[in-house]
């Protein structure tokens, strides 16, 4: 298995207020790594510096090699990335957003209505292509942003809370989107919704107070706890460390 | 370069698609209107010529600019969609110019609708045209600095109130420095910022253009103060790319 996605060390301070601290790990073709932790503990941090958005203070990260700060166009053309909330241009038609964002990732002419039509369809937006984006519902919204993470069909996505606010069809219909393409890519999806880690993800890491805590498939987390419910294990271990993280992050 | 026609194009679009483009264009035209044949006595100077019209620019530029460019960034932040456009595969530079562009182009396009002043004087008199065009390309260069100018300072927050009021303040001081009650006043109190006030003062090589007068110095002047704002504002959406 070769790591598409390195991440050695990667740490981020706000001021005094350590968001992410030296976290490591790496993910290879075929793996959906789900990303858990309580709101707050640093997963879109994480996430943002693995997209080149965010400059880490620490540590470096790598997308199949491209370092995403001394290289980050290359490390960007690998990299499908639907930020926290799928934010999108309100006043554009979904077509003309995926155009838009196709034509910057290169393609012209016939390749690029190819790739938007392929994006659409994989994503169920093919009745709304004239209708702008403002006036869509929230779920149909997310899909835009899916679409625009897909368009290129990167080796690489990374997905930051893909399934907030969705209705549980359209949950269903992101988790099996993303379980058909898992075999081709690395995908890292954020949630806090611990039955999407059971469903979608071959491992999960755990993330509290900005450290990794737990590292390990979603069977494996399972047995943490005596009552083998993920729910349980989630909240020993958040609760554990933000407990013992407090004095920390004060000194 | 692809890249940044790119995001100029969207950017265009956008002004199209809202009623921003219509509003300002007609606001523009009405207030260059008004102002030029009423306050500017435009038909008790017999002349046929557009000093005018001209005169007026930079003040009317000085209330609208800001007006465009406060979307630009502050927009872009309050919506979260900076993110989604940064992590594409291209650089700070090509979208802060990229934006410049389109906004420049809109400016242009609103200049351009002038043109019956251009008939107008031509009409009722023997203007020198030459002079005209030269006022116009200086008109063309001044939006630019000051559309420079309101980019770098939306880069800085994500509320467009605060982008339009730093925006006017700023592009005030460079245009406020060539009038002179403000330039007696800087002579007698602190003479060696009077100096340095003249020299970067953007209305006075304006009114050059104006005269008629293509300096090539001024050319540069407005190219490296372009340059300068543009590469500022870069730094600011670097600095503050993720607040």
């Amino acid at each position: 298995m070769t790591a598409l996605v390195e991440i050695e060390g990667l740490t981020k301070r706000f001021g005094g207020f350590t968001a992410v601290d030296h976290i490591s790990f790496s993910v290879g073709r075929g793996e959906v790594l789900g990303f858990l932790g309580p709101n707050g503990a640093g997963k879109s941090t994480t996430m943002r510096m693995l997209a080149g958005f965010m400059e880490p203070s620490e540590g470096r990260a790598r997308i199949l090699g491209h370092d995403v700060r001394s290289d980050p166009i290359a490390a960007r053309r690998e990299l499908g990335f639907l930020p926290e909330g799928a934010p999108t241009y309100p006043e554009m038609s979904v077509g003309g957003f995926l155009s838009f964002a196709a034509a910057v990732r290169g393609y012209g002419g016939r390749e690029r209505a190819a790739r938007v039509a392929a994006a659409m369809e994989l994503t169920g937006l093919e009745g709304v292509r004239l209708q702008p984006v403002e006036t869509l519902s929230k779920g149909f919204k997310r899909r835009v942003g899916l679409a625009q993470a897909l368009l290129h069909d990167p080796p690489v996505l990374v997905l930051d809370e893909p399934t907030d606010g969705l209705d549980p069809n359209q949950k269903h219909e992101v988790r099996t989107l993303i379980t058909r393409m898992a075999p081709h890519k690395a995908i890292i999806v954020s949630t806090h919704i611990l039955e999407e880690v059971d469903a979608v993800c071959t491992r999960a890491i755990v993330i509290a107070a900005g450290r990794i805590v737990a590292d390990a498939t979603p069977a494996q987390l399972a047995r943490l706890h005596p009552s083998g419910k993920l729910d349980d294990v989630f909240r020993a271990l958040t609760h554990a460390t933000a407990a013992t993280a407090q004095p920390a992050r004060a000194a | 370069m692809r890249a940044v026609l790119i995001v100029a194009r969207r950017e265009l679009g956008a002004y199209v698609a809202t009623p921003v483009a219509v509003v300002f264009i007609v606001i523009f035209l009405a207030i260059q209107g008004l102002l030029t044949f009423n306050l500017g006595g435009f038909f008790a100077r017999n002349q046929a010529d557009l000093v005018a019209f001209f005169d007026f620019i930079p003040w009317v530029f000085l209330l609208l600019i800001p007006a465009i460019t406060m979307r630009l960034w502050a927009e872009e932040r309050r919506l979260g969609t900076i993110e989604m456009l940064l992590t594409l595969p291209l650089t700070q530079a090509q979208a802060v110019l990229g934006k410049f562009l389109a906004a420049w182009a809109f400016c242009i396009a609103a200049l351009a609708l002038t043109f019956p002043f251009v008939i107008t004087v031509n009409y009722l008199g023997a203007p020198d045209n030459g002079a005209i065009l030269a006022g116009y390309l200086g008109a063309v260069l001044l939006a630019g600095a000051f559309l420079a100018i309101g980019g770098a300072i939306s880069a800085l927050t994500r509320n467009q109130v605060i982008a339009f009021v730093g925006a006017v303040a700023v592009c005030f001081l460079f245009a406020a420095t060539s009038y002179p009650v403000v330039s007696a006043f800087l002579s007698s109190a602190l003479p060696w910022l009077a100096v340095l006030a003249r020299r970067i003062s953007l209305v006075a090589r304006f009114q050059g253009f104006v005269r008629g007068v293509i300096d090539p110095r001024d050319l540069l002047f407005f190219a490296s103060f372009i340059g300068f704002w543009l590469y500022l504002n870069t730094l600011f959406v670097k600095a503050r790319q993720t607040d």
